[in-house]
């Protein structure tokens, strides 16, 4: 636990200090979402009924950016042996980076959700479903994406690998994320699209950081 | 005590070393010695637990040393021939870290490889001997028995291996041990040689 505050701090402060990275993929969401509306046209009932699929694509997109250099970085500079050999579970290690990248990349992407659904015209009912959808969602990217990441570590040609391996497990997420923000838009329950990420959830929690863990293990080697 | 038995390792698809036998004892050194691609950092990884050898034993005390990898990483000081710096930190931001998951007093650990003064500097205005100086500076943090060198001394000045043969030396008189693979002379009183390739 000491381990996991200490990388989580650390890989916090080193976020700040790469300002321009860590903004990065924020910027690449809003920029993405509004080049919707100059390629579609700005009817608002179109852009209302695609906003949902618009979102949760540009979500995917932007928190694959920074994974590369989730563990990379790490990796090069000879970092990610000294934390292997701090003691540390390499679980933890892999915990701690996914936790990071959430707060990072995720919770930013969720917060800008919200203005940019407005902004694509999404039906007022449909908006709470998006978010509470997203919630669950960039958690689940985050974990699935540092499972990926540490999987390609070490890797040739790691970055174009990311996406090919990580954008086919993500699909659950995106089917019940835009299911949940339709479901509402159409006046129906988003609840059972949410408990179904929710249930998604629970069970990459435990699952993903064991499997980073040990693709870190391997990396190293 | 550690002891190694019959070791060899693959690195990549190359078999670079098999059949090594050696043992130190409390206080002991250990220098690896052998050209480019003998294997010597292969060796240090495998006796850091980061590399499984394909054979043989090592033993810590006479137990498997490498049966628990984490357990085994807490016995062990590793200053590997990259210098895990992170240009963006401050030269104590960097310490800090590894002393938040070792322990130890990073003040310390600063002035005996002479970076006292360097402390609130980024990381990425050192010069490649004091960026050396700051990977060996988690030494002076750890209480592992084992420690593990490689290169050490590349891009050091005179002044600083005379410090960190110092801090070597404190180290074997409490008991620790020393590995370090090097080309370059290393002031180590009483030590082994292993000559690999």
């Amino acid at each position: 636990m000491i381990a996991f505050l200490a990388i989580l701090a650390r890989e916090l402060r080193l976020s700040v200090r790469h300002g321009a990275d860590t903004a990065a993929a924020l910027l690449f969401f809003l920029l993405v979402i509004a080049l919707f509306p100059l390629a579609i046209g700005p009817e608002p009932e179109m852009l209302g009924r695609l906003a949902p699929g618009i979102v949760w694509v540009s979500a995917l997109l932007a928190a694959l950016l920074p994974l590369d250099r989730l563990f990379g970085a790490d990796f090069e500079d000879g970092s990610l042996d000294q934390l292997l050999l701090s003691g540390a579970p390499p679980t933890a290690i892999a915990a701690a980076k996914t936790a990071a990248h959430w707060l990072v990349t995720g919770l930013p992407l969720l917060l800008a959700a919200w203005p940019l659904a407005v902004m694509l015209r999404m039906p007022d009912a449909a908006v709470p479903a998006l978010l509470l959808g997203l919630l669950p969602g960039t958690l689940l990217l985050s974990l699935l994406g540092s499972a990926g990441a540490a999987i390609v570590l070490g890797a040739r040609r790691g970055g174009v690998l990311l996406p090919v391996l990580v954008l086919p497990l993500t699909t659950p997420v995106l089917i019940f994320g835009t299911a949940a923000a339709d479901a509402a838009a159409a006046g129906m329950s988003p609840r059972p699209h949410l408990l179904l990420l929710a249930g998604l959830l629970a069970a990459a929690l435990p699952l993903c950081p064991l499997a980073a863990g040990a693709a870190l293990r391997n990396a190293a080697e | 005590m550690l002891k190694a038995a019959g070791l060899a390792a693959f690195r990549g698809e190359r078999l670079v070393f098999r059949d090594l036998d050696f043992a130190i004892a409390a206080g002991g050194a250990l220098t690896l010695t052998g050209p480019n691609g003998a294997g010597k950092s292969t060796l240090l990884r495998v006796l850091a637990g980061l590399l499984r050898p394909i054979a043989g034993t090592l033993a810590w005390n006479g137990g498997d040393a490498l049966a628990d990898p984490p357990l085994h990483a807490q016995r062990v000081a590793y200053v590997g021939h990259l210098d895990a710096v992170k240009p963006v930190l401050t030269v104590a931001e960097n310490l800090r870290f590894a002393a938040r998951l070792t322990g130890g007093d990073i003040g310390a650990a600063l002035a005996a490889l002479g970076l006292g003064e360097l402390a609130d500097l980024p990381a990425r205005m050192l010069s490649a001997g004091q960026r050396r100086r700051l990977a060996l500076a988690r030494l002076g943090l750890s209480r592992a028995p084992i420690w593990l060198l490689d290169e050490p001394t590349v891009g050091l000045d005179a002044a600083s291996i005379e410090r960190l043969a110092g801090l070597i030396a404190a180290h074997r008189a409490g008991g620790g041990l020393v590995i370090a693979a090097t080309h370059l002379a290393l002031p180590l009183s009483h030590a082994g040689e292993l000559r690999l390739g």
